[in-house]
């Protein structure tokens, strides 16, 4: 960016931006190394449009312009805007369920022409994470007490909750994220650890059967209360805790999650997340499987095969870069259309099929120095909402980074979202851009306290 | 607040460190550790194309391209592309209906892919393919794709030359999976022979395929491939223009023609009949030509050359001569009081010629081909006393024939040769018990009994007569091409077989005197070219043969043998020629042609006259009709036995169609064997009952 103008760059955290600019280059090579076939004209692809990466780079261009504007503006607007932005969000969120347009097994996005489309699931992580920002740092918010705790959960959570009514699991988890920032802001430790054991124990009733999983939380809670005994004696509200626990447990393993995957996922993502623990998901009654033949054709046009296939050759690709890699171009599952959905999803295998481990490394390690830069970033600021919205950055870029890559080395369900700044995809790119530029302009202004 | 919360911090640093760790880890174990990934990528991505080369081309003498490639196309389908034609106009450019079009279609789609092509016609009639050609822009996924065939540019040589066909499991299995499935190979004649140098070397290309198996693209740009090495070119002692004479002189009869350089060995011409035409083994119809031939009871696709074994009859007389003189139980002075018939043994035999004196010396008894001289003089070889007993004189007997290349494979460079038969002491324990004597066996002395003998045999014969008692092993190739002086496949055609030089060239003079009077004066004057020294031998061998469980009594085999010239013999020919009575009017004339045409390079008026009515002339054996027949309507039979099907036999069950059927497959339906006059040489009783078969599968088309 210009240093010449002394009123943009003044504070601006250039390693950020510099971060920024080799993370949208090294997208742009993927993404060129994926869908290059020998013979193609460079140059001419690159000014084209017509290929990816051309378009890429226009995207990239377009969000080093949004950048330039970001900067150029008052890092009192972003405040002052947030719940207003929150509003229009939820509302454009509202306005895909009349207008929604089919595409790719996805009722969340809404097309304008042919050209644009525009997913409020995905831009509304800007939204959620301004506004979030503004609620935890108003000075009448106390984040000790339970109902600012719930507020803050449920401003996190709607666009979650409108995701998944939209089909978009994978974008409704990004929402959890955010528990990262009220973490960073008091909310209690258990709450962290009450999640964590959730998880755990939604995967171990995938795994276990489920008569043994019950005895053996049964064996567990009688333990508790066998080691609680004294404490039990002096009040009987330890034993109603334990008891309560077990109780929540069981009724997580045996109703929760059934009901989870019968009613509230479709029946292909419950098949992915069998695919991953390495178990066939079988189909309760006609009727689900029937939905599922049919969410499967429908994957199948899009992805040429079904997930297994998917992670099996992104495995593959990654594997046989080995320790150094068989260099840019010269992939061979990369390059061929082995790996569905790669420019998007998939994006990773290029770089591990490419440039092998060493490869990998330095690119997980850019990431690793963004996500440390912003938090440390977070950590200088003097207002508790700049503090927050990059709590919210970090956390947002984590959890993207981190499903992304553990979906494409076989660590995490294929639930499709994209690796920041990498991935093909216009909105993606610039989302996530516009994210990273708001930061950089409110941490401009860290000596300023903003509410 | 900000302060208090200062250490969560550290603990959200921990968590987005523990989970890179977690990824790095999985990584490293998928890119460090873990092997099998990198063979799985090349599973997936790499393909192994095998690049033919084209076969190698067959010259003649002349330089003259006997066997040579051409370009045929296959119509190709990409399952996937096919959107939007005109499937009636394409059903109707190829002649099928659009039923069968799709099957083929969700045929190719099974077999191969959608998104691969498959063959959906293979090599395309050339009518078709020009059809197709101005039209194929219009079928967006059809192709036409080249496809190197082997052409015969001269219609001739098809025994000998062989063809190419995909190879089989026992094939694959023998070749140590050096072939593989779909791999086209020689599966007879010098095709097979020399196949690995007609085949050149395998050349494997390096491909990347996509994800639909398409290949796409050179791998590391052609750095690991091994380019194609074209098959060597063989170059042949034929004459190809010999050669069709023969096939032609041989048009509607069954029988063999070999003629032989004999200072070489090289092969000028073999010829079997009836033959076929090698073209119809290579184009669009080929698999329904091979049924058509492979069901011919005349057997068109054996090679009656190198695999008819003929009883050699009189030809023998000048070996049996030879062997007599070196055994000194005769000499060029002996003589046998003949008049007709001989007496020696309790059964008698007979002798055509009945003027006394016609025996009086071997080069008279030669030229007359005196039964009794040969029988006597064969009597004597088994007798001589120099041996103490018949027993051994039959093995010495033995060892002569067979050091004259009867009796065994002489090494012909084509595959599945015949070896003949001698007898030995074994035999003929086996058959009288021990109990036997040279009067056993005495028809032996005149080419009967249980001696047979191929063509190529008799051929080679002449040569060691012609040459004085040396042969070279009688081959095809000369030269491969590209090939050192030390290549080790003709090392053994080059070698000299001084197989009878201990026997005085004196000796071999008196017999070739009598063989040169038999041409000049003799049964085989019908051989005669003025100008040239030609030596020869007619012989006749009565043709048994065992149909419907009846032994029927064949016209008789003519065979004639023959050197020319004398003095520096450039040509030597066998010519057998089934069911035709005696040697004199098809036999000789026929290797008269061969020589005249071999050695003059071309033929007289009266020769082309004779040329005319030998070709045109039918001597097939008229049974062939009935066996052709048999040989279906049993097929039919079958068939309707064990599918139930009985469409096929209904045509041989019917009377009506029936009597058509037979007429239509010959006009001829007699089974009165034609006792013809024989002027000359005339077959002589077999004293053994059981017949021997002369060609095995010999017999007539459908004609």
């Amino acid at each position: 960016m210009s240093q010449r103008n002394p009123a943009i760059s003044k504070g601006v955290d250039w390693s950020l931006v510099w971060i920024w600019f080799i993370l949208c280059s090294l997208g742009i090579m993927s993404i060129f190394a994926a869908s290059y076939r020998d013979g193609d004209i460079v140059l001419q692809g690159f000014i084209s449009l017509k290929t990816d990466y051309s378009r890429q780079l226009l995207f990239f261009i377009l969000g080093g312009i949004a950048g330039i504007f970001i900067l150029l503006t008052d890092s009192k607007f972003f405040t002052a805007t947030a719940n207003l932005g929150y509003a229009f969000g939820i509302l454009l969120l509202l306005l895909v369920f009349p207008f929604h347009s089919r595409i790719k097994g996805t009722e969340s996005i809404i097309k304008f022409g042919s050209a644009f489309n525009l997913q409020p699931a995905d831009m509304c992580k800007i939204f959620v994470n301004l506004a979030l920002a503004k609620y935890l740092s108003r000075v009448e918010t106390n984040f000790t007490r339970p109902r600012s705790q719930i507020i803050a959960v449920v401003i996190a959570l709607t666009p979650a909750m409108f995701s998944i009514m939209q089909s978009e699991m994978g974008l409704a988890l990004v929402y959890f994220s955010f528990f990262l920032v009220m973490f960073r802001e008091g909310l209690p430790s258990s709450v962290l650890i009450i999640g964590f054991s959730f998880a755990v124990l939604v995967v171990a009733t995938l795994l276990v059967e489920p008569n043994t999983l019950a005895l053996a939380l049964t064996g567990v809670a009688l333990l508790a209360i066998y080691i609680l005994r004294k404490q039990i004696k002096r009040s009987k509200g330890v034993f109603m805790l334990v008891a309560s626990i077990w109780f929540v447990c069981v009724g997580v393993q045996r109703f929760v999650v059934p009901f989870l995957f019968e009613h509230v996922f479709k029946p292909y993502q419950v098949q992915r997340i069998y695919a991953l623990i390495g178990k066939d998901y079988v189909p309760k009654d006609q009727a689900t499987e029937v939905a599922l033949e049919d969410e499967q054709k429908n994957i199948t046009r899009r992805n040429s095969n079904n997930n297994n296939y998917n992670v099996k050759q992104s495995k593959i690709a990654i594997g046989s870069g080995g320790l150094i890699g068989k260099g840019l171009l010269k992939g061979t599952q990369t390059r061929f259309d082995f790996v569905p959905e790669q420019r998007t999803d998939f994006i990773f295998c290029t770089i591990g099929e490419g440039f092998g481990f060493v490869g990998s490394m330095l690119f997980l390690g850019i990431y690793m120095l963004l996500l440390m830069r912003i938090v440390a970033v977070a950590e200088r600021q003097r207002s508790v909402f700049s503090r927050c919205y990059a709590y919210g950055v970090a956390s947002v870029l984590f959890f993207h980074i981190v499903i992304n890559i553990c979906m494409t080395i076989g660590l995490a369900p294929v639930i499709g979202i994209p690796l920041p700044f990498v991935s093909y995809g216009g909105t993606s790119l610039m989302t996530f851009s516009i994210m990273l530029f708001i930061l950089v302009r409110l941490d401009a202004d860290r000596q300023m306290v903003l509410r | 607040m900000s302060v208090f919360n200062q250490s969560r911090s550290n603990i959200i640093r921990l968590i987005f460190a523990g989970m890179f760790l977690v990824i790095a880890a999985q990584l490293f174990h998928l890119q460090i550790i873990s092997g099998k990934y990198k063979k799985l990528a090349e599973e997936n991505a790499l393909f192994r194309k095998s690049i033919y080369p084209t076969r190698g081309i067959i010259y003649d003498r002349k330089g003259r391209s006997i066997l040579n490639n051409t370009i045929m196309y296959d119509l190709m389908i990409t399952p996937s592309q096919v959107r939007n034609i005109d499937t009636a106009y394409f059903c109707q450019l190829l002649g099928i209906d659009t039923a069968e079009f799709r099957s083929r279609i969700l045929d190719a789609r099974f077999k191969n892919g959608p998104f691969r092509p498959s063959i959906f016609e293979d090599l395309l009639p050339p009518d078709m393919y020009a059809r197709l050609e101005e039209n194929i822009w219009k079928f967006p996924g059809f192709n036409l794709q080249e496809r190197p065939v082997r052409t015969y540019p001269f219609d001739a040589a098809a025994h000998i030359m062989g063809y190419v066909g995909e190879v089989d499991s026992a094939i694959l299995k023998r070749s140590n999976n050096f072939y593989q499935l779909g791999d086209y190979v020689g599966r007879s004649g010098l095709e097979q022979s020399y196949e690995r140098e007609l085949m050149g070397q395998r050349g494997i290309e390096f491909w990347l395929k996509d994800n639909r198996n398409r290949l796409v693209d050179h791998y590391q740009n052609k750095a690991l491939d091994t380019p194609a090495v074209a098959g060597k070119n063989l170059r042949t002692y034929m004459d190809i223009e010999l050669q069709q004479l023969a096939e032609r002189l041989l048009a509607g009869k069954v029988g063999a023609i070999v003629a032989i350089e004999p200072r070489t060995g090289g092969i000028l011409a073999m010829a079997s009949g009836p033959g076929y035409n090698p073209n119809s083994l290579t184009g669009p119809a080929k698999q329904e030509n091979y049924g058509r031939l492979a069901l011919d009871v005349s057997g068109p696709l054996l090679n009656r050359a190198i695999k008819g074994q003929y009883q050699p009859g009189s030809t023998y007389k000048p070996l049996g001569a030879l062997i007599g003189l070196d055994e000194g139980v005769i000499s060029p002075a002996s003589g046998y009081p003949c008049l007709g018939l001989y007496t020696g043994c309790a059964r008698p035999v007979k002798c055509d010629e009945h003027k006394p004196g016609h025996a009086a010396n071997l080069r008279l008894a030669i030229a007359n081909s005196c039964n009794s001289f040969f029988i006597n003089a064969f009597r004597l070889e088994v007798d001589n006393s120099e041996f103490h007993s018949s027993r051994a004189g039959l093995m010495k007997w033995k060892e002569y024939v067979n050091a004259f290349g009867l009796g065994h494979r002489i090494g012909v460079d084509l595959p599945s040769e015949d070896a003949g038969n001698i007898p030995d002491t074994a035999v003929y324990d086996k058959e009288y018990h021990r109990s036997w004597n040279s009067c056993t066996m005495y028809t032996m002395g005149i080419g009967q009994d249980k001696m047979t003998v191929t063509p190529l045999q008799m051929a080679n014969t002449m040569c060691i007569v012609a040459n004085k008692g040396y042969f070279y092993t009688p081959h095809f190739v000369e030269k491969i091409d590209g090939a050192g002086e030390d290549d080790t496949i003709l090392n053994r055609f080059r070698q000299r077989h001084e197989v009878l030089t201990h026997i005085p060239d004196a000796n071999y003079e008196v017999v070739q005197s009598g063989m040169q009077d038999v041409v000049e004066i003799g049964t085989g004057r019908p051989a005669r070219i003025p100008g040239i020294d030609m030596c020869g031998k007619t012989g006749t061998a009565e043709n048994y043969r065992i149909f419907e469980g009846k032994r029927i009594k064949l016209r008789n085999n003519a065979v004639f043998v023959c050197f020319a010239p004398r003095d520096n013999p450039r040509i030597a020919v066998a010519v057998v020629v089934e069911n035709v009575g005696y040697g004199g009017t098809y036999a000789a004339p026929i290797a008269s042609l061969i020589v005249e045409k071999y050695l003059n390079d071309t033929l007289r008026a009266e020769s082309r006259e004779k040329v005319e009515s030998i070709a045109s002339s039918d001597l097939m054996p008229t049974y062939l009709v009935r066996a052709q027949f048999l040989a279906d309507s049993i097929r039919a039979a079958t068939w309707a036995l064990q599918t139930g099907d009985s469409t096929r036999l209904q045509k041989y069950t019917n009377r009506a169609s029936r009597a058509a059927l037979l007429d239509t497959m010959h006009k001829i339906h007699t089974f009165i064997p034609v006792q013809p006059k024989m002027p000359a040489d005339k077959p002589k009783q077999t004293p053994t009952p059981k017949p021997e078969l002369p060609v095995k599968g010999a017999g007539d088309s459908t004609r």
